[in-house]
């Protein structure tokens, strides 16, 4: 794992200060970046020879306020984030960047004119979690219907949704109303120290 | 003189060249398309936030559901993100299979596309030429899964079972006479493995027969040279993956690059484009599918020598056998707790890839160490595609809009997930 860690070195030096921390796990680099400098860290890695990130290859939203709610360790950063995978094509190297937001209002620079890939990504975080990108030229909603209230992916939204569709008999067409079903969760969620969860040290260490 | 106006154009939702729900608004300059914006989430099931309410395993089932022509290879990237996370590996029979069943998929995927974009296109024979292919692969994956379709067959861990050792066989009917009922069943006296020896042996014919209807075609030709070029450097900036790349001239091929099972073993070529227009796709395309006849030559050759366990043999994983669980009490515990809470993936984040037919096709698996998985992210390979849409099919006429979806193999369920 000599490649991984001076690779991770190289772009540890190449951010300098906008890299909050790095961390190799299952051979794949995560750096935190600060989510204020994040436009410049990513022309950074795109725009550096030996890291040449040409590839915006995934970018998505997270809610981190239900991690660890049923036993576990919490999360210890901030309720929202982004995350972006990147691939180089000229390296074969793959890196997963994330960017903490504010937990009140999450918003973060556009990378849209770094990788115009990030487009409808933008647009899918934005629909799906609420996440504002500062400086994107068209954030509508994109995956959700017109009228769309709420961001359904964020934890605090039911499984089942405020309102389903139906033919109304006094209006003549579909229209909304609230929703009638209930959440089926059939096996609840638990965290558990099972002999499983040791078992990626057990086999590596 | 009349004051000439651009026009908006409504395409779909409900267009037969559209692939699915596809709602396009162009703007038209007469028939020349100036902009267009398409609508996506027509078909949005919320399969990542499903997913974070369900134990691991019952998952699989919704990835079929994704990319509804090529079923196993989404499964592939989901049971790869778990198993990178517990840290398992499966048997090197499983991954043989899983790699023969990759690629039958691809054959099955590019047999809908080829015939779908020529269809659109204005060729009909081809259409009826590639679903009689795709009937037998179908088979396949009924022999080994009992569905035609939504096979969830592999499990972190390997496979669900072994292949079977016979193929099943057609009855004779009122409107199939005796002979024609052994013709048919041929091919379905030996093994599964015989029944896919037996297609691959058939199968460049077949895709002889396409190309001799469609490669040098002068009507095809003219719908598809020279249309929705990308140049390489763009094609990478936008995201685009698989045979969209490849067709610009980049060589890029996650099986090549960053083998998964046993890819590395494998002998195959990477076929490339040179000028990035649909026409370079298509020949892509055509060809993957020659390559993924020789990966299954290689697969079944392996597969007749090398019997073995598909499954690792862990029961906090994997259900026990039925046998075991009417004698053995663990056994039996093992089953009730698998089925009622599942199993536990530690805590941490990962990201699997495969070379799916249409592309790089990614789970980004994030854990907190509980059942369920926290967050589920699908990297789509058709969402960054479609979303190159309106660069590509700008300053063209309306007609090659739909070369232009063709030539991008949309497929709504994994775009819209």
């Amino acid at each position: 794992m000599t490649t991984l860690a001076t690779f991770s070195d190289h772009v540890a030096g190449l951010l300098g200060p906008a890299l909050q921390s790095l961390r190799v796990d299952l051979d794949e680099i995560t750096l935190e970046v600060d989510g204020e400098k994040i436009k410049s860290a990513c022309t950074a890695l795109r725009d550096d020879p030996s890291c040449a990130f040409a590839q915006l290859i995934d970018l998505c939203g997270m809610d981190y306020s239900a991690y660890g709610a049923e036993g576990g360790d919490p999360w210890s950063g901030s309720r929202y984030a982004v995350v972006y995978h990147l691939l180089s094509l000229d390296r074969n190297a793959r890196i997963r960047v994330r960017a903490q937001l504010d937990s009140d209002r999450p918003m973060i620079d556009s990378v849209i004119d770094v990788w115009p890939a990030a487009d409808w990504f933008e647009r899918e975080a934005f629909d799906l979690f609420g996440i504002v990108f500062k400086g994107h030229p068209d954030l509508r909603r994109i995956l959700t219907d017109y009228g769309f209230i709420g961001h359904p992916f964020r934890k605090d939204f039911p499984l089942s949704g405020h309102v389903e569709m139906a033919y109304d008999e006094e209006k003549g067409r579909v229209a909304y109303r609230p929703v009638t079903v209930d959440d089926r969760i059939l096996v609840p969620r638990t965290i558990r120290d099972d002999t499983l969860t040791g078992r990626r040290e057990r086999e590596t260490g | 003189m009349a004051e000439i106006r651009n026009y908006t154009m409504n395409f779909g939702p409900q267009h037969p060249a559209a692939h699915g729900v596809l709602r396009i608004i162009m703007e038209m300059d007469g028939e020349v398309i100036e902009r267009c914006d398409p609508h996506i989430g027509l078909l949005h099931r919320a399969t990542e936030k499903l997913a974070e309410s369900k134990p691991f395993n019952q998952s699989i089932g919704y990835m079929d559901r994704l990319d509804y022509v090529s079923m196993m290879c989404n499964e592939h990237a989901y049971v790869l993100a778990i198993e990178k996370m517990l840290g398992i590996t499966p048997p090197i029979r499983a991954q043989y299979i899983r790699v023969l069943f990759d690629e039958i998929t691809r054959i099955l995927n590019h047999c809908l596309w080829l015939g779908a974009h020529a269809l659109d296109v204005g060729a009909m024979t081809v259409f009826l030429y590639c679903f009689r292919e795709r009937e037998d692969l179908m088979d396949c994956y009924e022999a080994v899964s009992g569905a035609r379709m939504h096979a969830t067959y592999y499990r972190p861990g390997g496979v669900y079972r072994d292949l079977p050792d016979r193929m099943p066989q057609y009855a004779p009917t009122q409107r199939h006479s005796d002979k024609e009922t052994e013709a048919r069943n041929r091919d379905r006296s030996g093994s599964l493995l015989d029944f896919i020896e037996a297609f691959t042996e058939r199968f460049p014919g077949y895709v002889d027969e396409y190309e001799t209807l469609l490669s040098d075609n002068r009507i095809w030709k003219q719908r598809t040279v020279d249309i929705g070029v990308v140049t390489p450097e763009r094609a990478a900036a936008l995201g685009f993956t698989g045979p969209m790349l490849r067709g610009s001239g980049v060589e890029w091929d996650l099986r090549r690059k960053q083998p998964y099972e046993v890819y590395d073993r494998m002998e195959f070529d990477i076929p490339v484009g040179t000028n990035g227009d649909c026409y370079d796709r298509y020949l892509c395309r055509v060809e993957e599918m020659r390559q993924s006849n020789r990966i299954i030559r290689q697969c079944i050759e392996w597969l007749r020598d090398n019997p073995g366990p598909v499954i690792v043999d862990d029961h906090k994983l994997i259900p026990p056998t039925r046998e075991s669980m009417k004698g053995d009490m663990e056994s039996l515990i093992h089953h009730f707790k698998l089925f009622t809470e599942g199993y536990f993936v530690p805590k941490g984040e990962a990201y699997a890839a495969v070379e799916h037919p249409k592309g790089e096709f990614g789970i980004y698996l994030v854990s907190d160490g509980a059942n369920k998985p926290y967050r589920v992210k699908i990297r789509a390979p058709g969402f960054p595609h479609l979303a190159a849409l309106h660069e590509m099919s700008q300053g063209h006429m309306l007609a090659d809009m739909v070369a232009i979806i063709g030539t991008q193999d949309i497929v709504f369920g994994e775009i819209d997930r």
